[in-house]
């Protein structure tokens, strides 16, 4: 008697810990979530804004095709191609605002002040939420690679997460500006 | 936005994370955020309207010196509740890692959770003991801030993952339109921080000061902060201790006039520090600066170039560098120039934005904060009894 009482006990333990890891496991994923949610839409802001500087006419003409062009292909990109077309995108950016010179013409325009307020916000952003989203990816993957999530299939059909690499160094021209 | 700060110390005891937490509330309330600060306290101690009291902290040795923290289930309790009645966008939790009432919150809450890291210890046996209990808390953290590179540096060691780099805030205009006071003026050192903590360093300044007094007849030391003075001066020879003057506990107003009037100001301290925000005050209020060469410090003073570094713990490179430094008011001058323009990015005005930026990148995708009811296996059941109430 006393022994099914234990290993009633013990299992009733073991389920326990298992809804409880289940929970996390959850709670990191909607996490994961929301991070990628939150750099999906920095990396659409920056897009949009570098396309409108680009269309506006205040850039000189070969700035405005580069910038058009990288803005362009980061919008549309594939999720394969999206690291690498992002990263095209940052450096497209890094070239056209090499100098401050670039900077204060485009400010002078009519508009320009706004708009390039908006860019700043949106390159500082960026790395942010890549961090996050990153860090979001670590502690999902190390809570998955348990041994207690693998044998019980803990994490169920969600895939594994995978990180988002790519080049986001903001133009030193933009982020040298105090927003 | 609302927005919930959960600050781990003491809010009656003055520190530099407690100074910190009031200054950004202070600096978002004007921006018109609305923000609820979670703070231990004695219960007859006045707050500001934006503080709420989690009780009474209780002082037990931690991390090297004795630390006011809550814990226990009267503070947990405490904690829901602030998080039930505050509705909170986002809660920041300052040093989630300690164990009080950052931890709690962590252990309490979900949704957007932005948290600060401000020490840097190098690894230690309680971190690596308390990895797995910690390890479920931390990973609710939807952002992680830290103080400065070094600070991320050692978080990223210890828990893994990454960091944002903000570094705290300072309200350099307060310390820029501060007025010099004339008798702290003159060929003057200056000194701020706890005179028998030897980590502040104050022990290496007075090895130092026998020679420098002797090549400057004319210099003189401030010492502002508590301690006693007849110790720190026990090892000075007699006829030089009137060149020290001890001010004692001063004034936010007082330390900025006395930056203002100091020719040098001299942080010799000989580590446990993350930031030194300290140095940017000094900056800030015009002052050259001569600091031990602390991680942290070459960092605020970007490598040497916003104020001079010396040797940590010794007295006489830094005896060499004040007697350099007070002799060419031409290097001071250059000095004062390079640091006010090297602040700026201290500044609420940059801070305040980088830290709003990080509220609203967390934000973007997500629910709004909640106490974490963890039904677990009854919930799933359909047999917790609260279930209803959300």
């Amino acid at each position: 008697m006393t022994t099914l009482i234990w290993i009633a006990a013990a299992l009733v333990l073991i389920a326990v810990y298992l809804s409880w890891t289940a929970g996390r496991l959850d709670r990191l994923h909607s996490r994961l979530d929301a991070a990628r949610a939150a750099l999906d839409a920095q990396l659409l802001r920056r897009a949009s804004v570098a396309q409108e500087l680009a269309t506006a006419g205040v850039l000189d003409p070969a700035a405005s095709i580069v910038l058009y062009q990288a803005a362009h292909a980061a919008r549309q990109a594939e999720e394969e191609q999206r690291e690498v077309a992002e990263s095209e995108l940052s450096q497209a950016l890094r070239a056209v605002f090499a100098e401050s010179a670039q900077v204060e013409a485009v400010q002078e325009a009519p508009g320009g002040e706004a708009a390039l307020g908006e860019l700043t916000e949106a390159v500082r952003r960026v790395p942010m939420a890549r961090r996050f989203h990153n860090d979001a990816v670590r502690a999902a993957r190390a809570l998955r690679r348990h041994r207690t999530v693998r044998w019980f299939r803990l994490a169920g059909h969600a895939p594994f997460p995978m990180a988002f690499e790519m080049d986001d160094e903001p133009p030193a021209a933009l982020a040298a500006r105090t927003v | 936005m609302r927005i919930g700060i959960v600050c781990p110390y003491s809010w009656d005891v003055p520190g530099g994370v407690q100074f910190h937490i009031r200054d950004l509330a202070e600096h978002l309330i004007r921006l018109g955020h609305g923000v609820s600060v979670l703070a231990p306290a004695d219960d007859e101690t006045p707050l500001p309207p934006y503080v709420v009291s989690a009780g009474r902290a209780v002082p037990v040795p931690y991390n090297g010196s004795v630390a006011r923290l809550n814990f226990g289930f009267l503070s947990a309790a405490r904690v829901r509740r602030w998080l039930h009645e505050g509705g909170f966008d986002v809660i920041h939790i300052h040093e989630p890692a300690s164990p009080s009432l950052g931890l709690l919150a962590c252990w309490a809450a979900q949704g957007p959770i932005v948290a600060t890291f401000h020490t840097s210890n190098p690894r230690s046996r309680a971190m690596i003991a308390a990895y797995p209990i910690l390890q479920p808390a931390l990973e609710k953290i939807s952002a992680r801030i830290a103080v400065s590179e070094y600070a991320r540096r050692t978080l990223v060691e210890h828990l893994g993952g990454d960091a944002v780099v903000i570094p705290n805030g300072v309200d350099v205009r307060f310390f820029a339109d501060a007025r010099p006071k004339p008798e702290w003026e003159g060929e003057t050192l200056g000194f701020i921080g706890r005179i028998d903590e030897p980590r502040k360093g104050l022990p290496v300044l007075m090895r130092a000061l026998p020679e420098i007094f002797a090549a400057r007849p004319g210099a003189r030391l401030l010492v502002a902060g508590r301690g006693d003075e007849k110790e720190a001066v026990a090892t000075l020879p007699e006829e030089l201790r009137g060149r020290v003057e001890f001010l004692g506990m001063v004034s936010d107003e007082d330390k900025a006039r006395l930056l203002r009037s100091v020719d040098v100001y001299v942080a010799p301290n000989t580590g446990g520090e993350s930031f030194g925000i300290i140095l940017v005050e000094a900056l800030s209020a015009g002052a050259a600066v001569l600091a031990s060469d602390l991680d942290a410090f070459a960092q605020v003073l970007d490598g040497g170039a916003a104020g001079e570094l010396f040797a940590n713990e010794d007295a006489e490179a830094l005896a060499g560098a004040a007697i350099r430094l007070l002799g060419d008011p031409g290097r001071r001058a250059e000095l004062r120039e390079r640091g006010s323009r090297h602040v700026r990015r201290f500044d609420w005005e940059t801070v305040g934005a980088d830290i709003l930026a990080v509220y609203e990148t967390v934000t973007d995708g997500a629910a709004s904060v909640a106490a974490d009811e963890r039904a677990g296996l009854w919930a799933r059941l359909g047999l917790a009894r609260d279930q209803a109430r959300d």
